[in-house]
């Protein structure tokens, strides 16, 4: 990554602690856009999203348009950007915490409606940058600065929440499987819905789970995606907590559905600017 | 004899009264009268008191009336609340069917709709017709405004009100006003409207009376303007949405009540750290909490001049009626954009669910005003260092721009820092602009003078409370002074409005005065105050008692 002919990189000095995961999703993601840009889209139509949390420092590091907005909410940031202008390519980097924790009424909505974004959730299983506290993938009997004693709740499986919430393009990553995880991206954002990608992500410094991982993810093999059954076969193979199991990572699930946004654009005319015409007509309803 | 009247309509929660007052408001409209109508109802769906007050008047009026000179009720209770209110000459028009009073004329609504094979709703038309005989409006104006208003069966509409109005005795004659008939708008659609006249884009929001008449009036006229009228899961998502809609380029507005506000209060530091523009409306109802959820309030003024971590400025601008919602709306959303900030405007559900008069003319006072957009002058920095604070503005999607928004303090490009330098470097840049925004505010009419303006004896009231003082400053012969726009505060125009005032009565809707503590900041200290807080707005009549008392 010292090569910056690509022009995605800033000035900004990168504060993430080496060997940190955020660095292997960073470059899977640089290596998409550079391939997404190859096929044709333009650079200038991509947003990044982020919100507060280690992994959403990535804005400042990507030469890209974007928004960092505030704890638990670049979904929502995202799916007015999308709403603003529908030929914008909006990608959403957010956390555990952001997306599990604080915002997850977000992730449920936005995935109910089938906004056309793209959500990659770094799932570190803390809350790494106040220095390793609990989140809803923490594993029960974690012990971070407010669980000394061990967590006492026990995780879920986002991507079950996810599937039962209408999502249409379900995927899980590893941030150690660069190209695996490029490709899961490439998927995702030429995907026309709502695309949601969980991406594994060891924590180096709170929670270091890179052999944990390293052992048990494998790759999925090609299934019928269109299938919710086999979809919930294998997201349901690991649940977080049972650490017997295999961890299969790759598409779950992908259907095509009409996006929210073309749902309420088609209603409407918003090519052709004609909007004070009709104000007269409208008070004549008010006589 | 002055041409001015109240008629209050009556009943339970889906008895159909709010429709039927708007009904006769837009008999009167035809008659050539301003109305004003003052809706009252409970948070339920059926049974409870639900009523509408329509003051009809030669000269445009903002309030209701204590006296009631025409009650019509659907049910018995109407009767029994507002009996006592009647004026001398005063007529109680009954549902005979449902009520046996000795007063009045009672009418057999529901036996003829029954009779004709309507529907109980159609009562509402055979009340409204007794009632236009019995006042002597012309059938054909009847028929005329029935046939405008009631879509479904309108046939059998007809009928009844040709039998109901045969049946009716004729007791007076109200007499026309020769004057041109004027559209009634609710506050909510005035506020609408200004917006679209302001080029809005996006409309977001997640329903909260009383505000909850702008999402409705803009989803059912999207079409018509040509615009996106959402509703979203929670007002976080609301306004969070709303303000990346705006970061790529679309006008954007949200609009809630005081608790939806509180939970936009996060988002509303966001607009002002990575200066984008977003409008919210916050329509005020009885607070704390839940409190009375549809009745009205001003006590949300303090909330919303201080709301949001940090420092920061934000226009906040409280209209008075349709009218001036109408054009403070608009005139918002330019701001908005002008200055790259958020701003509120204040309303309450005594603005936003009342029904006015409104001057078509005004619709050519405000129109779309171009922000400061970036012409490729230099390499895009989407927060350039500029003299007066603002930077250009460009969106995602324009080619040769990288445009990088940020929560964090950021540096001219939009990438985060933290130290001191870059840290106060864009604090400046900010600060210069709030600067520009006291100056703007200088420049518009931030605050209105009514009544006597020379008088020594002023009242100071803001937001709906003007409509009701209004009256009486012109009968009492006194100053009326009305700050429209809050923040930045108009130092300059209120010193000039307070000239030669010797005794100051601030009259607000609220418990702790709070328009008054921000006129103490200032260093201006009514004398007196009247105050209430009972979710209902003053009437007239209570504020001659207590301003001539105090006088």
């Amino acid at each position: 990554m010292k090569k910056n002919n690509t022009g995605l990189n800033t000035y900004c000095e990168n504060t993430w602690c080496p060997g940190c995961g955020n660095f292997g999703i960073l470059q899977a993601f640089k290596q998409a856009i550079i391939s997404l840009e190859k096929k044709g889209m333009p650079r200038e139509n991509v947003v990044v999203v982020s919100g507060i949390g280690c992994n959403s420092k990535i804005t400042d590091y990507l030469n890209l348009n974007s928004f960092t907005s505030l704890h638990g909410r670049p979904i929502t940031s995202a799916q007015g950007i999308k709403l603003a202008n529908i030929n914008l390519k909006v990608i959403v980097f957010s956390g555990d915490g952001g997306s599990y924790n604080e915002g997850i009424s977000h992730l449920i909505h936005a995935a109910k409606r089938n906004n056309d974004i793209t959500v990659l959730v770094s799932d570190n299983r803390n809350f790494a940058l106040t220095t390793g506290q609990f989140t809803a993938t923490s594993p029960k009997g974690f012990k971070g600065v407010s669980s000394p004693e061990g967590n006492i709740e026990t995780p879920f499986n986002p991507l079950e929440i996810i599937l039962s919430s209408k999502a249409t393009f379900i995927a899980r990553g590893y941030s150690a499987k660069i190209e695996h995880l490029e490709n899961l991206i490439i998927e995702g954002i030429k995907h026309k819905g709502f695309s949601f990608i969980e991406i594994l992500q060891p924590c180096v410094s709170f929670f270091n789970n890179y052999q944990f991982y390293q052992e048990r993810v494998y790759e999925l093999k090609k299934h019928d995606f269109t299938s919710l059954k086999e979809a919930q076969e294998k997201i349901k193979e690991w649940d977080y907590i049972d650490e017997t199991k295999k961890i299969p990572i790759g598409i779950f699930y992908k259907i095509k559905k009409p996006t929210y946004e073309e749902a309420v654009l088609n209603r409407l005319n918003l090519s052709k600017k004609e909007k004070q015409v009709n104000l007269k007509k409208a008070l004549n309803d008010h006589l | 004899m002055k041409k001015d009247y109240s008629i209050l309509i009556g009943g339970q929660a889906g008895q159909g009264s709010r429709r039927a007052g708007l009904i006769i408001a837009k008999l009167f409209n035809q008659l050539g009268y301003r109305i004003f109508i003052y809706d009252d109802y409970q948070s339920l769906i059926k049974g409870g008191h639900n009523f509408s007050k329509i003051r009809v008047s030669e000269k445009q009026v903002l309030s209701q009336r204590l006296k009631i000179d025409f009650l019509l009720a659907l049910d018995k209770k109407t009767i029994e609340k507002h009996k006592n209110d009647l004026a001398d000459n005063g007529i109680i028009i009954y549902n005979s069917d449902k009520i046996k009073e000795k007063q009045g004329i009672g009418v057999p609504i529901e036996t003829t709709v029954r009779e004709l094979g309507g529907i109980s709703i159609m009562a509402n038309t055979a009340l409204i017709s007794a009632f236009a005989k019995i006042i002597g409006v012309e059938r054909k104006i009847l028929e005329k405004v029935l046939k405008k208003e009631i879509k479904k069966g309108i046939d059998l509409n007809l009928k009844i009100a040709r039998k109901t109005y045969n049946e009716t005795k004729n007791l007076i004659k109200i007499d026309k006003v020769e004057k041109q008939i004027l559209p009634l708008l609710s506050g909510n659609e005035a506020i609408s409207l200004g917006m679209i006249k302001a080029d809005l884009d996006l409309y977001i929001a997640y329903p909260m009376t009383p505000a909850t008449g702008i999402l409705h009036y803009l989803v059912s006229h999207q079409k018509y303007f040509n615009i996106s009228a959402c509703q979203f899961e929670n007002e976080i998502s609301v306004i969070n949405t709303a303000i990346g809609g705006a970061f790529a380029g679309a006008r954007t507005a949200v609009g809630t009540s005081g608790g939806g506000f509180a939970l936009m209060v996060e988002a509303l530091s966001l607009a002002a750290q990575s200066e984008t523009p977003i409008l919210i409306i916050e329509s005020q109802r009885m607070s704390p909490a839940s409190g009375v959820p549809t009745c009205t309030a001003q006590s949300d003024l303090l909330f919303t001049l201080t709301a949001g971590h940090g420092d920061f400025l934000r226009f906040v601008i409280a209209p008075g009626d349709a009218e001036q919602s109408f054009f403070w709306a608009g005139k918002a959303l330019n701001l908005c954009w002008k200055y790259q900030t958020p701003s509120i405007l204040l309303v309450d559900k005594e603005i936003s669910e009342s029904t006015f008069s409104f001057n078509k003319n005004l619709l050519e006072n405000i129109k779309y005003e171009k922000p400061l957009l970036w012409h490729k002058e230099k390499e895009y920095k989407r927060y350039r260092i500029t003299k007066n604070g603002i930077s250009p503005l460009a969106f995602p999607g324009q080619k040769n721009i990288v445009s990088k928004a940020n929560s964090y303090e950021h540096d001219e490009f939009g990438i985060t820092v933290d130290d001191e330098k870059a840290v106060e470097k864009m604090q400046l840049k900010r600060l210069r602009k709030f600067q520009s925004m006291r100056e703007e505010v200088e420049k518009l009419k931030a605050v209105e003078v009514y009544g006597n303006k020379t008088s020594e004896k002023a009242i100071v009231a803001w937001g709906s409370t003007i409509g009701p003082v209004k009256e009486i400053v012109e009968e009492l012969n006194i100053k009326l002074i009305q700050p429209i726009i809050v923040e930045p505060f108009p130092e300059k125009q209120m010193k000039k409005a307070l000239k030669g005032v010797k005794k100051l009565i601030s009259v607000e809707l609220n418990a702790l005065g709070q328009m008054e503590k921000v006129l103490n900041c200032y260093g201006i200290k009514p004398n007196e105050r009247i105050l209430k807080y009972n979710g209902r707005p003053f009437l007239p009549e209570e504020l001659r008692e207590k301003i001539s008392k105090i006088l």
